[in-house]
């Protein structure tokens, strides 16, 4: 069996054991759809209040605000295990299991806990992404498109990265560390919102260390033809989101030395 | 005074047991110095890019985030894990077996689990943004004092009523939680509403003038926003009774009503596990 179908069979048997408890995974989507619904109503206040910031529109932002979901959601589809590894299999010993079995680990957890509740983030980035584009006149020609999918995939890999990290840490530590929220929850946060907001340091960190910029920022940019008020050439949103799987790369390197290191610790 | 000896125990027990996992406080600390940070950052670029005149100023709107970041355990947003484990193992039977009110009894030891959780981190955020950020020269930063003598009176006396609201509401959820075996779904509705209704997400002061009416009236507006309003100053004089007394209200009401859906919840329970 392909790596791939196996990864598809996974899935399907996570999405019937959330089946089997129909009313808790409607809620369950429809309140992370809620989750970030609340999320924009707080931007529309504060544009609703101030009216603009450095410029920047309710509607532009809106851009920001929807891409960044949407990567968020996409990659948060298989992540949770990956994310909870620790706890989850580290702890319990489980983790023997999944070594014994004839296929690399991270495609076992990855199809281990689909998250089907994504999709409520995932619907209401759209949404917003959608009628944020509408509003600021983008005319979604085939390059805007592919743009878009470009930047969402470096998005998707960025995200994808940054909880491999946070499960290869996990390695060392034998718990999952919340802290590493900070970088996911946080940094969609830091994200939906333009970087030209922020000061000097955290530009940095968004753009050096976890390139979140990489993947939404520049990209948009371009996307809106606007000039970088920092000064980032034009043609960098195009090459920028390569970031994402630059930084996915090298979680897995951190993740195969903790797998190296890994002795059991169940009995 | 005998009769309450059990709930006062039951409280006790819980609050100790809890503060003994300070690494835990530590760990969520973390988090939210970023949390709060990056609140500061984006409301400083909204307030500076505008001469729109704020109901709250900036100054205040930073107190205003540190608090809610502090004050976050004390957000009803989930259901007591010890009460959602004892209703997944069918620990529960134990529970309805001991001669004390049902009610009552998981009231206290739920209140007992969020104020051991809430005081040290609260304590924590209290000395990073209220004392850290001062010395570092980045006072303006900061967690300012509370406005005066009698604004830090209210707040103690608010923050009593908050804690006393948001285990009335979590109390709520761990009656969904009985009645539907998992706390998941009730979690995945409430911490949204919680989030933004309290004014953790956003102070509710800076929302649309046009519903700045109804948001003090509504009820989670008591678990966040009226004590943070009585620290800052912004609730004074017959506002502050105002204020307690909207607590008051609500804490009897949810209360009222998680007693009487408790006693139908335990009337049909079915015991899991065996």
């Amino acid at each position: 069996m392909s790596g791939l179908r196996l990864w598809l069979h996974f899935a399907a048997v996570s999405i019937k054991s959330q089946a089997q408890y129909p009313t808790s995974a409607v809620l369950l989507t429809v309140g992370q759809l809620l989750t970030t619904v609340v999320e924009i109503v707080a931007v529309w206040a504060l544009f609703d209040r101030f009216g603009s910031v450095h410029g920047w529109t309710f509607a532009e932002v809106a851009v920001f605000y929807g891409l960044v979901h949407v990567m968020f959601a996409l990659s948060g589809l298989c992540t949770h295990a990956v994310e909870g590894v620790g706890t989850e299999f580290l702890r319990t010993g489980t983790f023997d299991r999944l070594l014994l079995r004839p296929r690399t680990v991270i495609l076992q957890l990855i199809g281990h806990d689909f998250r089907l509740s994504r999709l409520g983030r995932f619907t209401q980035g759209m949404i917003v992404l959608v009628i944020g584009a509408q509003y600021v006149g983008i005319e979604w020609s085939l390059g805007d498109v592919l743009m878009m999918l470009w930047a969402v995939a470096g998005g998707m890999a960025l995200f994808f990265g940054i909880v491999v990290l946070q499960g290869a840490v996990s390695f060392w530590t034998i718990e999952s560390l919340e802290v590493a929220n900070v970088l996911t929850y946080g940094g969609v946060q830091a994200a939906q919102y333009p970087l030209s907001l922020y000061n000097d340091w955290l530009r940095g960190v968004l753009t050096f260390v976890v390139p979140l910029a990489c993947v939404a920022y520049y990209p948009i940019l371009t996307l809106l033809d606007r000039p970088d008020p920092l000064g980032a050439p034009a043609w960098f949103g195009y090459v920028a989101p390569l970031a994402g799987f630059v930084f996915a790369a090298l979680s897995f390197i951190a993740w195969r030395a903790g797998v190296r290191h890994y002795t059991s610790a169940g009995s | 005074m005998h009769a309450l000896a059990p709930y006062r125990a039951a409280f006790a027990s819980r609050f100790l047991l809890v503060m003994q996992y300070r690494s835990a406080a530590l760990a969520g600390f973390v988090t939210q110095c970023w949390w709060g940070g990056l609140k500061v950052m984006i409301l400083a670029a909204f307030y500076g890019a505008s001469a729109a005149p704020a109901p709250i100023t900036l100054t205040q709107a930073i107190t205003y985030t540190w608090l809610s970041q502090g004050l976050l355990t004390l957000l009803p947003w989930m259901s007591d894990p010890e009460v959602s484990a004892a209703v997944r193992t069918g620990g529960v039977t134990y529970d309805r077996l001991r001669p004390v009110d049902a009610y009552a009894f998981w009231f206290v030891r739920s209140a007992g689990w969020t104020a051991a959780r809430v005081i040290p981190r609260a304590a924590l955020m209290l000395s990073f943004a209220g004392v850290v950020l001062p010395l570092l020269g980045l006072s303006e930063w900061g967690w300012q004092p509370p406005a005066d003598l009698i604004a830090m009176l209210g707040f103690a006396a608010s923050m009593l009523l908050a804690l006393l609201l948001s285990t009335a509401m979590m109390m709520l959820i761990n009656i969904i939680t009985l009645a539907t075996l998992t706390d998941r779904g009730a979690i995945a509705m409430t911490v949204p509403l919680v989030i933004t209704l309290s004014g953790n997400l956003l102070p509710l002061a800076l929302f649309p003038d046009w519903l700045q009416t109804a948001l003090l009236m509504q009820p989670f507006s008591g678990v966040l926003d009226i004590p943070v309003r009585i620290y800052m100053g912004n609730l004074v004089g017959a506002g502050v009774l105002l204020g307690l007394g909207l607590q008051l209200f609500w804490t009897v009401a949810v209360i009222a009503l998680g007693r009487f859906t408790m006693s139908r919840a335990l009337r049909r329970l079915e015991v899991q596990g065996g």
